[in-house]
């Protein structure tokens, strides 16, 4: 299991490493982390591997105003998981960041890496979908709602390079819950189920569910986001998530399995946030 | 050509941009304390410590290490002179056929430089990336422990 021959080019602006993107065959390398097991495997072949990560300026965490942040796309998976700013305005973020792979993975991987694989099982893509994520790009923004096209496909030209995920803040008295089941720790996911309610006063502001590792791309179930109205339709949003999504079944679990364990995830998930939200 | 300092010493090579950094370790440079199990990143067997964080060797090309500071097995300690963690996996029997042992030593290594460890949830899940197939992990679990311990003065 030895990669394919290819050409390396360590870049050291955008602009050199969008120009040598251009040429078709080309493909950006960040941490790799993604990139370098389908490269042993040969499943990829590219002609050459564009290195973006000694480009300066893509490795930060930066506040954003009013509670949202920005974070530039080679900001590595460990950094997420310790940053004391990520804990503070996207506890959900923090909290997830331990089920992706392991310690030596996240040292190495990026999130704008994990996006840009977007393998809908990973757990970053999905979250970026759950906090209404901006991925700014060398050439435009386009919501986390648009990037996803497919499996392992997003919407970014062959030349196009993220740099930067702009967070919006979460509205006022906004409670999470993350939940994952894996088959072993750092396992991609069977399933997992990020959630965040909203409350003013006792009413339901708002509320998000998105559904990683059952479908295509992470998926928000806006159907069962429209039927949380209070704590005890919890049960019933948690019934449309499971009738709302058609997994596929492999080796790992079977397509009824993996419903199943969307709606049990999807309750824990909403009444964690429920929980959170009301403390607030 | 790129520049690597492996275990305090400065190399030099010419290299082709699909070489792993696992096999300039083991075939370039003769380091072949760094085992590579799966070259898919789920074993562990090829951990290193590369600018101060584990990694995987098997999933990081040379290239992408150019510049870098790589720390194998080979510059924890020798037969005679045993480095702590080293010495710790002897006393607790934390290796049999010893293939995933230098994953786990840098691994260790890691998890004693950057956490408290105060749980032994906290190391198993710090070892969760490192698959041993004959001894299991308690014995692993048990010598960074005692390191731990050591440390601690307790």
């Amino acid at each position: 299991m030895k990669p394919p021959a290819f050409e390396y080019l360590a870049a050291t602006s955008l602009a050199q490493a969008a120009a040598a993107l251009a040429d078709g065959g080309a493909k950006v390398i960040a941490g790799g982390q993604s990139l370098v097991p389908m490269l042993n495997f040969r499943l990829l072949a590219p002609s050459l591997l564009v290195d973006i990560t000694r480009i300066p300026g893509l490795d930060f965490i930066a506040e954003d105003g009013g509670g949202g942040l920005r974070i530039g796309a080679l900001t590595r998976h460990h950094t997420l998981e310790t940053s004391d700013l990520v804990r503070q305005r996207f506890p959900v973020l923090n909290a997830a960041m331990p089920h992706v792979a392991h310690l030596a993975i996240r040292n190495r991987g990026t999130i704008g890496g994990s996006l840009c694989h977007g393998d809908p099982a990973a757990e970053l893509p999905g979250l970026m979908l759950l906090l209404n994520a901006q991925l700014k790009t060398t050439r435009r923004t386009i919501a986390a709602a648009a990037f996803f096209e497919n499996a392992l496909s997003t919407v970014l030209a062959d030349d196009e390079i993220l740099t930067e995920i702009q967070l919006p803040p979460l509205p006022p008295r906004t409670g999470w819950g993350f939940e994952e089941f894996a088959r072993r720790s750092g396992d991609f996911a069977l399933a997992a189920v990020g959630a965040t309610v909203s409350l003013s006063g006792v009413e339901v502001a708002e509320a998000r569910i998105v559904v990683i590792g059952a479908h295509d791309t992470p998926l928000r179930l806006s159907a069962a986001e429209a039927l949380l109205t209070s704590r005890s339709s919890i049960d019933m949003a948690a019934a449309a998530a499971r009738d709302g999504v058609s997994p596929n079944g492999d080796l790992h679990g079977s397509a009824d399995y993996r419903r199943h364990l969307v709606g049990v995830l999807t309750r824990r998930a909403l009444n964690a946030a429920w929980q959170r939200a009301d403390a607030l | 050509m790129i520049r690597v300092t492996v275990n305090g010493v400065a190399y030099e090579r010419e290299v082709e941009p699909r070489l792993l950094l696992a096999d300039f370790l083991r075939h370039d440079l003769g380091l072949t304390g760094t085992h590579v199990g799966c070259e898919q990143g789920v074993c562990g067997a090829c951990t290193v410590i590369l600018n101060g964080d584990s990694a995987r060797s098997c999933l990081c090309f040379a290239v992408q290490a150019d510049g870098g500071e790589i720390e194998t097995v080979e510059g924890l300690g020798d037969v005679d002179n045993l480095n702590p963690l080293q010495q710790a996996f002897q006393e607790h029997h934390a290796l049999q056929c010893g293939f995933c042992t230098p994953g786990m030593l840098m691994t260790g290594v890691d998890l004693l430089r950057k956490y408290p460890l105060a749980t032994d949830a906290q190391i198993r899940e710090g070892l969760s990336g490192n698959l041993c197939r004959c001894t299991g992990y308690e014995h692993v679990v048990q010598a960074i422990r005692s390191v731990v311990r050591a440390r601690n003065g307790s």
